[in-house]
C-alpha cells in the first residue's frame, strides 16, 4: 500500500499505511502524537468542551484504525480522517443537549420586492459600558457560531476556520462542491446579521 | 418626508436603475459576493459587480460587514491547529487501540 500524506500543504512526512496496518507500535504512537493535536482542534471547535473534545478524539482513533484497511487512497488521509473525526464529533454533539439554534427565518436576507437591499448601514457605536475586550468579543462570536444551524456551522467551521477547500469540505461532508458553496454563502450571511452589533 | 418614505422611493429610483444594461439588482448582487471575495469573477462580471458596489450604499455597508463578520469568526476561533495534546491522551489512544486489537 502507498504511503500518504496528511499535511495539507503536502510538506509533512508521509504516513507509513502499511506499518499501522500492521500494528507496528512505533508508527502507531508516532502517527497519534502527529494527529491527535489537529483532532482535538476540530473537535473541540464543534463540541465546546475539552474533556468532550478528548473522548471524542479517542473515539474517533478507534474508527480510524478500526477502518483503515478500508480507506482506499483515492482521497488525501487527512480528508479521510477529517470526514472521521467530524462524523464523531456531530454525532457526539447529537448526543448532547442541543446548542441553543437560532430559528433559520430570523436568518434570512431581507429585499425589498423591487430587488433592492434592506440594510441597515452603520451600526450605532456602543457606549464605554458596551464596549467589549477582546476576549469578550471572541466569546461573543463563538456564540453566534454556535447558534448557526448545524449544517451552516460545520461548513463555516470547515471552509473558513480550518480552511478546508470547497472540494475538501465537499468530500468530508459528502455534498456536492456547488451545495458546499450555497451553504457556505448563507451561513457567512447568517453570521453577519447574528454579529449585528459587532460589526 | 419621514425616513421609511425616503427608503422606499430611494429603494424605487435604485430597482429602476438596477434593471439598465450592465447593471445587477441586489439580489444578483448577492449570489456573486463569494466569487468577488474568491478573486474568482471573469473580468467583465467582477466590472459589473463593481458598477453596482459603486452606486449602491446598502450593498456596500452590507459587504463590510460580511466581511468582517467572518474576520470575527477566524479570529475568534484563531489558536494553534496543532495544539498540544495532553499525554494521558495519547496514553488513552494507544490503550483503546490495544484494547480494540484483542
Amino acid at each position: 500500500m502507498n504511503d500518504t500524506g496528511t499535511g495539507r500543504d503536502g510538506g509533512e512526512k508521509p504516513v507509513d499505511l502499511s506499518a499501522l496496518i500492521a500494528g507496528d507500535g512505533r508508527a502507531v504512537e508516532q502517527f497519534v502524537r502527529r494527529e491527535s493535536g489537529w483532532m482535538a482542534a476540530v473537535c473541540q471547535r464543534i463540541l465546546r468542551d475539552e474533556s468532550l473534545a478528548h473522548d471524542c478524539v479517542q473515539n474517533a482513533f478507534v474508527s480510524i484504525f478500526r477502518n483503515l484497511l478500508a480507506f482506499r487512497g483515492d482521497a488525501r488521509l487527512k480528508t479521510w480522517m477529517y470526514r472521521i473525526v467530524v462524523n464523531q464529533a456531530l454525532m457526539d454533539q447529537r448526543k448532547r443537549k442541543r446548542l441553543r439554534e437560532e430559528p433559520i427565518d430570523n436568518l434570512e436576507l431581507e429585499f425589498y420586492s423591487d430587488g433592492c437591499r434592506v440594510e441597515l448601514g452603520q451600526s450605532p457605536e456602543p457606549s464605554p459600558e458596551e464596549r467589549l475586550d477582546s476576549k469578550q468579543t471572541g466569546e461573543r462570536v463563538q456564540t453566534a457560531i454556535d447558534r448557526l444551524p448545524e449544517n451552516y456551522r460545520i461548513v463555516l467551521l470547515l471552509r473558513d476556520i480550518e480552511e478546508l477547500t470547497t472540494a475538501e469540505t465537499a468530500e468530508v461532508l459528502e455534498m456536492t462542491e456547488n451545495n458546499v458553496k450555497v451553504t457556505l454563502h448563507r451561513a457567512r450571511a447568517a453570521l453577519k446579521i447574528l454579529l449585528e452589533a459587532l460589526t | 418626508m419621514t425616513e421609511t418614505a425616503r427608503r422606499s422611493m430611494m429603494s424605487r429610483v435604485r430597482g429602476m436603475m438596477f434593471k439598465l444594461p450592465y447593471m445587477i439588482s441586489c439580489v444578483e448582487f448577492e449570489d456573486f459576493i463569494d466569487s468577488y471575495l474568491d478573486d474568482d469573477l471573469p473580468p467583465r462580471q467582477r466590472r459589473i459587480f463593481e458598477m453596482h458596489l459603486a452606486l449602491c450604499a446598502e450593498c456596500r455597508a452590507y459587504l463590510r460587514k460580511y466581511k468582517a463578520s467572518i474576520e470575527l469568526a477566524k479570529s475568534a476561533e484563531a489558536e494553534p491547529v496543532d495544539v498540544k495534546v495532553p499525554e494521558d491522551l495519547v496514553r488513552a489512544v494507544l490503550a483503546a487501540r490495544e484494547g480494540g486489537d484483542t
